[in-house]
């Protein structure tokens, strides 16, 4: 396994939650897009494992399918 | 019986140097070419640390006539993103890089070649090929009429729009980035420092990108992307050109010397060696010109056919060597394409997630070094390395250095440099060690040199090296049994 935390994992999820909609709510999507992206690049230069990484994106695309 | 030489098609710079090295080694051959002269306009400008070495060995000095760089640029907008250097270490014989005319690499090879007697024809376009047993007949049509040529080996170094690969009939296959780019050369007085030049989204060409890079004689050389909108015809006249470098250039007063529009491609074919048949450079493979990868790699090519091929005709290796060929710089056209189709996927993203993803890399370049390696104007032209090589005998017990499969670096030796000092057949560097090396060239690293770090060497350490400057096989105890073995295997020996 690549060791992806995906149980919770946050003491306060509302409150990231919040803060995450904070950084871009007020943007159109072409602009809150860029700045997704910063906040992508910059957590997984954080992660390093590129293995965490590739699990993460996998999920993130088999999210596709959830409904 | 006489035997008819060895036939290269095509006078560009592969060619060329395919013909010098086969008569350096002994070898007749002749150069056929379909057109009257050497190249016109620019073309391939940057020379790398690599096909530099090649050309020493072949007896060219480049250097001089050229524009001498080892650092470069990127700029976002009108800010200064950051600089890299190519050749941090220094301490090399060749530079990381020159830009001189393609036309000029071609004098100096003709120049060599006319001092062995060597043939270049030109006006001399073949029309058809024949493969046969041991040996290829082709159709050429000159100003006297056809003409039918049997040659026992056929280099086919005429280009990327190759017409022994055409007559061959083998598919060129690969991909079509939908853009277009403005290249032209300006002469002009202008004082910037000798070094590339790369900007994203450009003051002066907003939402585009563009490239500058110094040549001799106050020529510079100038990309322009355009966008896949543009249309080829109309950007082509000067009265579109002109206005495009005023913008990038301001009030300084320059003559438009040569300019072009391109659209890039990077594909191949899918071997190289057909027989009797040889493909190398354009005519096998093709890339964008971000990297300097194109006219580069040929000249690798050649570097790693040449010695093979001479081998295999003088019945020192049997055939199958030429396999290797195939196999080895198949890897490496494989390595370029990827790379330059990285680097122009970068250049050129296509939809609104690569775009954001684009900005958001250059967004953070500027303050977080994280993000710069990320950046890709060009991933500038190496030594390939050929991982997979049934040449390469297996190594333990190192840490670093080149690994077997992988080009040397090269070294000052007291007065001589290291590259320049191996032999036109296998050499053995040795590093204290007492190894006798029969059928050699010999080399002993001073205990002095810097090479011993940068082969990871421990007394006693020895580096079988190929006549292309390719470890073959290392060892920190190497016998005379390991170095038979080894040897062996690097000429093909079937195992």
């Amino acid at each position: 396994m690549s060791g992806l935390i995906t149980t919770p994992n946050l003491a306060n999820p509302d409150a990231l939650y919040a803060e995450l909609v904070a950084m871009a709510g007020d943007l159109s999507a072409e602009e809150a897009l860029n700045r997704a992206a910063r906040l992508i690049l910059l957590l997984a230069n954080h992660i390093g494992d590129p293995a965490v990484v590739s699990h993460a994106i996998q999920l993130a695309v088999a999210a596709d399918q959830a409904d | 019986m006489a035997t008819n030489p060895i036939l290269v098609i095509g006078a560009g710079p592969v060619g060329l140097a395919a013909a010098l090295d086969l008569a350096q080694r002994g070898q007749s051959v002749e150069v056929l070419d379909a057109g009257h002269s050497v190249s016109d306009g620019s073309r391939a400008i940057c020379w790398a640390k690599r096909t530099l070495e090649i050309f020493h060995r072949l007896g060219l000095e480049l250097v001089p006539s050229g524009i001498t760089w080892q650092r470069g640029r990127v700029f976002k907008g009108a800010r200064d993103l950051y600089q890299f250097d190519l050749q941090p270490g220094g301490l090399q014989q060749q530079p990381a890089f020159i830009n001189l005319a393609q036309a000029d690499v071609e004098r100096a090879l003709l120049d060599q070649l006319a001092g062995l007697g060597v043939p270049v024809r030109r006006g001399h376009t073949v029309v058809g090929v024949a493969p046969r047993d041991n040996g290829v007949s082709l159709e050429v049509e000159t100003a006297d009429g056809q003409l039918t040529l049997d040659t026992p080996w056929l280099l086919a170094c005429d280009g990327a729009r190759s017409t022994i690969r055409r007559c061959l009939g083998l598919p060129f296959k690969g991909k079509v980035f939908e853009d277009r780019f403005l290249i032209a050369d300006v002469r002009m007085a202008a004082d910037y420092p000798t070094e590339r030049w790369f900007w994203f989204d450009p003051p002066f060409h907003p939402g585009q990108s563009a490239l500058l890079h110094r040549q001799p004689n106050n020529i510079w050389r100038i990309d322009l992307q355009l966008g896949w909108d543009a249309d080829p015809d109309h950007e082509r006249q000067p009265a579109q050109i002109l206005p495009r470098l005023h913008q990038m250039l301001g009030d300084r007063a320059f003559e438009l010397v040569w300019a072009s529009v391109y659209t890039f491609q990077c594909r191949r074919i899918e071997r190289f060696a057909h027989g009797r048949v040889l493909f190398a450079g354009d005519s096998a493979h093709q890339v964008s010109p971000f990297g300097a990868r194109g006219a580069n790699s040929g000249i690798q090519d050649i570097d790693n056919l040449v010695w093979k091929l001479d081998r295999v005709i003088r019945g020192a290796s049997p055939e199958t060597l030429l396999a290797s060929y195939d196999l080895e710089r198949i890897e490496a056209a494989d390595d370029n394409i990827g790379h330059s189709t990285r680097s122009t996927d970068f250049i050129a993203p296509k939809g609104p997630w690569a775009q954001a993803l684009r900005g958001a890399v250059l967004d953070l370049a500027a303050t977080h070094a994280f993000a710069r390696p990320m950046v890709n104007s060009g991933r500038l032209s190496q030594a390939s390395v050929y991982r997979a090589s049934p040449l390469s005998s297996a190594d333990t017990g190192f840490a670093a250095g080149p690994k077997p499969g992988m080009a040397i670096p090269d070294a000052p030796l007291g007065d001589r440099w290291l590259i320049s000092s191996l032999g036109a057949g296998a050499s053995l560097v040795r590093f204290g060690a007492t190894l006798p090396a029969p059928d050699l060239t010999g080399i002993d690293v001073p205990a002095d040199s810097v090479a011993w770090t940068r082969f990871d060497a421990t007394p006693g350490t020895a580096y079988l090296v190929r006549p292309d400057g390719y470890v073959a096989a290392r060892s920190r105890t190497p016998t005379p049994d390991w170095l038979a073995t080894a040897t062996a295997r690097a000429m093909g020996a079937s195992q």
